[in-house]
């Protein structure tokens, strides 16, 4: 039996602070409306509503989803949440895809939603808790603990250079100078990045991306009502999705199998044979400088360990033959994880639709993919999308 | 062409106040082993796998993180949803239905017993700006709720009460049940106030125990199982969670989740079309509310046909045969996993001493609980 | 070029905030610190871990399908998918798999000047399958001079003050 074709025909953004005064219920509305507007749909016209939001631990409320009903425009729908850490992101749409492609329903409302800024006394302190309870939260980690250990374990697989990896710093914070959203877009150099405080080496202060607040939402529906409401809908053509054993100490992190896992199952159902040649812009997760280039391989874009040579030689900048992170991803535009996911597929969403401003790439792309990461260095979570 | 969706194996390690001797690691293996054997399956058939969990009832941020080991779902397709099991299941239909997959599981579980600070826990679930500075136990917003609809419906105390008398006596009959009792009227009447008009007996206990099923497409539903049990209906809706807005007398969220599962299911009169229902009763005049918003009864009628024993197990419309919460313990997000359990129990004919005879179509229900306003319905037939 | 979403649409959406706002009342806040407690469970696999924690042990589980003797101890292999066998012991000795130097504690607050930055790592343990590693601090050691593959040793805390927990063991060090 064919798939149900469904597209993504509207999109909302809100702007990324580190601390924003709007409520969770406030964010989820100006996003939700925001992506409603751009299509010209009202909430009538909508059947269902899909939520994505990170760590209960960060808005300090629990049952998270149930707080933002209202404001994600899911009062008296059905309404559902899901939720992988941070691939929560684009888990969002492919959660919705399947509302719609599984005949259910016509058109659906995804909205993703985070507000970092009221964890006290820090948002990072929340990691603490996606330890194992009894043989690792006695030891008081923190995320960047794991963010290193990965960075290390990685570097030195390859012997790769900071210097070389500080280019995807430079290159995403620089992109997202355009990006409307951004938190702490900039222009820097590699020797900023490298003279930046040493958090937990190998990481400097340079290579994180932000805690942040925001909100972002699309619009999905089914093929004729589709066409009906754009001249440009973006058909989602591949999910795929992979979460690890979480026995991550028994996992050799220099290389992620749950994201070229997710990434084979989402481009086999899109028909990709020739990632590194059918895809024309890409948005791996990048809250980690390092991280870019672990999920570009991951995804299957160049060869283990070649990663590096493709950002060194300009490959992945907005003019290369493969940009990665036009927006400016989560360095540069900011990080409110489930809400990142979200962005960096409204971002190639606008990339195919040529509606990315200053950030668009040249060359007329028609075929674009999205991802996203979480957990203890687990999820994968993989969108296909095509013009 | 539609094609249907089938559950093919259940599993459960049962459901008991404590479990002390298992970790959530090993309920959730046993209950998955069960249920892939009774499947006929393994992990590398499954294509998808759905959990239920809620970061602060676990106990962990990222609850997810810790699903994969222990279902065999190590690098496959798996994702958490915080809602009640109802909802996971919807989400295991819709990706067969949608074509990714062919075979997907369904989990939940609940360590209540390991959640030293319950009512703190339920209580971080409100309104932080509006609401939890009252610093009031949640249990209130049951009790202004169960007034307003005494109020409106004419419903009284004493039917409320006919509910838990018959639901711990069902459970005594169920082995997975873990609170089965025989009292009376009186002694639910007269056990200590909580929160007026709910008294101790007037709320579930809670329990531990974990849950997984395996659903199929039809063709492979009919290949591997000889008694499938077919997923007719479907559908979940969530009302405001803005306590000042609510309905205070009728569970809309129920009545519009039900209003899809019925439609899907092409039933126009419930009452004769549904044989038997396991619904949410986890305050005992919820049971009553849940009925007439299920439209199995007109408003107000649910408490006098309680009374008359009418959803008694040799009733005319038997409503929680199994103990429903009172009986079984409150499982949290388990609990829609507990009632589809029961009535797919019922509809093979596998539920011992309280087999409902010539049942043909059952109804599932369940609601997520204080303070939420967000229930799910699957209609389910052999 | 053509934009769908726009600076002026954005900037609308929300308004930054300072800690200094906050600090000084500029907003109305409400804080709430939540009283969340668990007694977790452990069951018979992590209960015996930590009990043998307390003997100055450590023990792992085998699996005789895929071979391997999995570390912490696991009722079933997760790739297996079958309950697994014996109970073995592992030495306290292993091979530093990656490291790192931290300056920042779970809070993300800095560590203060002076004080020797946290160097946690993954151990790979003898005796348990290659690459079956766990978390746990190093110490004794400069932070400069950890590489990948160092031998470490556990140090475990006197007999009478450990309680059963991945803490009875102090730290490892190099050996």
């Amino acid at each position: 039996m064919g798939l149900r074709r469904v597209a993504i025909v509207g999109a909302g953004l809100t702007k990324f602070y580190r601390r924003a005064q709007e409520t969770p219920k406030e964010l989820a509305y100006e996003a939700a409306k925001m992506a409603l507007e751009s299509c010209e749909m009202r909430l009538e016209d909508i059947d269902c509503v899909v939520l994505g939001t990170a760590p209960d631990a960060f808005d300090g409320v629990h049952m998270n989803g149930e707080y933002l009903i209202d404001g994600a425009g899911g009062k008296r729908k059905p309404y559902m949440r899901h939720y992988v850490g941070g691939g929560t992101g684009v888990l969002s749409p492919i959660h919705g895809w399947f509302h719609v492609a599984s005949g259910m329903f016509d058109t659906c409302l995804v909205v993703a939603e985070e507000k970092m800024s009221s964890c006290y006394p820090h948002p990072a302190g929340a990691f603490l808790t996606i330890f194992d309870h009894t043989t690792e939260q006695p030891l008081y980690p923190t995320l960047i603990w794991i963010f290193a250990i990965e960075m290390n374990r990685y570097m030195t697989r390859w012997g790769l250079s900071k210097r070389d990896i500080a280019l995807v710093s430079v290159k995403n914070k620089k992109n997202a100078l355009d990006h409307p959203s951004s938190q702490v877009a900039a222009e820097i150099t590699v020797d900023d990045v490298l003279n930046s405080e040493v958090m937990a080496w190998p990481v400097n202060r340079l290579d994180v991306s932000p805690t942040s607040d925001g909100a972002a939402a699309i619009v999905l529906a089914a093929e004729h009502i589709a066409r009906r409401v754009t001249e440009k809908p973006i058909w989602i053509d591949g999910v795929g999705w992979a979460l690890d054993t979480s026995y991550w100490c028994t996992r050799d992190l220099y290389y992620p199998d749950y994201v070229e896992v997710a990434a084979r199952m989402a481009y086999k159902m899109a028909g990709i044979r020739e990632p590194d040649k059918e895809i024309h812009v890409a948005e791996p997760y990048d809250p980690f400088s390092y991280k870019e280039l672990h999920h570009m391989e991951g995804l299957l874009l160049c060869k283990r360990g070649e990663a590096i040579k493709l950002l060194v030689d300009g490959v992945t900048q907005r003019d290369g033959n493969l940009p990665c992170c036009p927006s400016g991803g989560a360095l540069g535009v900011g990080n409110p994880i489930a809400a990142t996911g979200l962005m960096k597929i409204i971002e190639i969403f606008l990339q195919l639709r040529e509606e990315a401003g200053k950030r668009q790439v040249p060359g007329k792309p028609t075929c674009g993919v999205a991802q996203a990461w979480g957990d203890l260095m687990q999820v994968g979570t993989v969108v296909v999308l095509r013009r | 062409m539609t094609k249907r969706v089938a559950i093919i194996g259940v599993g459960t390690t049962g459901f008991r106040a404590t479990t002390p001797d298992l970790s959530y690691r090993e309920l959730t293996y046993e209950a998955a082993t069960k249920a892939y054997m009774e499947a006929g399956i393994e992990p590398k058939d499954v294509d998808a796998f759905v959990s239920t969990a809620e970061d602060f009832f676990e106990g962990y941020s990222i609850a997810d993180e810790y699903a994969p080991d222990q279902l065999g779902a190590v690098l496959k397709p798996l994702y958490t949803v915080p809602g009640d099991f109802i909802h996971s299941l919807a989400s295991a239909y819709m990706m067969i239905m949608s074509g990714v997959a062919e075979i997907s599981v369904v989990q939940g579980m609940s360590k209540a017993s390991n959640m030293l600070t319950l009512s703190e826990m339920v209580g971080f679930a409100m309104d932080p700006i509006y609401n939890r500075p009252l610093k009031e136990d949640p249990v209130f917003i049951a009790g202004m709720e169960m007034m307003r609809y005494m109020y409106e419906t004419g419903t009284t105390r004493r039917q409320c009460a006919q509910v838990v008398v018959k639901n711990k006596r069902n459970a005594l009959n169920n082995p997975n049940a873990g609170h089965g009792a025989l009292i009376d009227v009186d002694y639910v009447l007269n056990s200590p106030m909580v929160s007026y008009p709910l008294t101790e007996m007037d709320i579930s206990p809670h329990s531990d125990g974990a849950v997984v099923m395996v659903l199929a497409a039809e063709e492979t539903a009919k290949a591997l199982s000889d008694k499938p049990i077919w997923i007719r209906g479907i559908g979940w809706c969530s009302d405001t969670p803005v306590l000042e807005s609510w309905d205070w007398a009728e569970a809309t969220y129920t009545r519009l989740a039900a209003q899809q599962a019925y439609k899907m299911a092409g039933i126009r009169y419930p009452r004769k079309e549904i044989d038997f229902v396991e619904l949410n009763d986890e305050f005992s005049y919820k049971e009553l509310q849940h009925l007439e918003a299920l439209m199995l009864c007109k408003k107000g009628e649910a408490g006098p046909m309680t009374e008359a024993g009418a959803t008694e197990i040799d009733g005319e419309l038997p409503v929680n045969p199994s103990g429903g919460c009172l009986g079984v313990g409150n499982l949290f997000e388990l609990n829609g996993g507990q009632k589809v359990l029961d009535v797919v129990l019922q509809l093979r004919g596998e539920a011992g001493k309280n087999q409902l005879k010539d049942v043909t179509t059952g109804l599932a229900h369940s609601w997520r609980g204080i303070p939420t306003a967000t229930g799910a319905v699957v209609i389910l037939s052999n | 070029m053509e934009e769908l979403i726009t600076k002026e649409m954005v900037e609308r959406t929300a308004t930054g905030l300072s800690e200094r706002d906050i600090r000084e009342g500029k907003v109305i806040t409400t804080t709430w610190k939540p009283n969340l407690r668990y007694g977790w469970d452990n069951g018979p696999a992590l209960g015996r871990y930590l009990a043998e924690l307390k003997n100055g042990r450590i023990i792992g589980k085998r699996c005789r399908k895929c071979n391997r003797i999995l570390l912490p101890p696991r009722m079933f292999c997760e790739l297996c998918w079958r309950p697994t066998d014996e109970w073995v012991y592992v030495k306290d000795t292993g091979v530093v798999n990656t490291f790192v130097i931290s300056y920042i504690d779970w809070k993300a607050g800095r560590i203060p000047k002076g004080q020797r930055p946290f160097t946690p790592a993954v151990i790979e343990i003898d005796g348990a399958s290659p690459g079956m590693g766990i978390l746990h601090l190093l110490d004794e050691v400069e932070p400069e001079k950890i590489y990948i593959g160092m031998r470490v040793k556990a140090v475990w805390k006197p007999p009478e003050e450990r309680i059963g927990a991945i803490t009875d063991i102090k730290y490892f060090k190099p050996y």
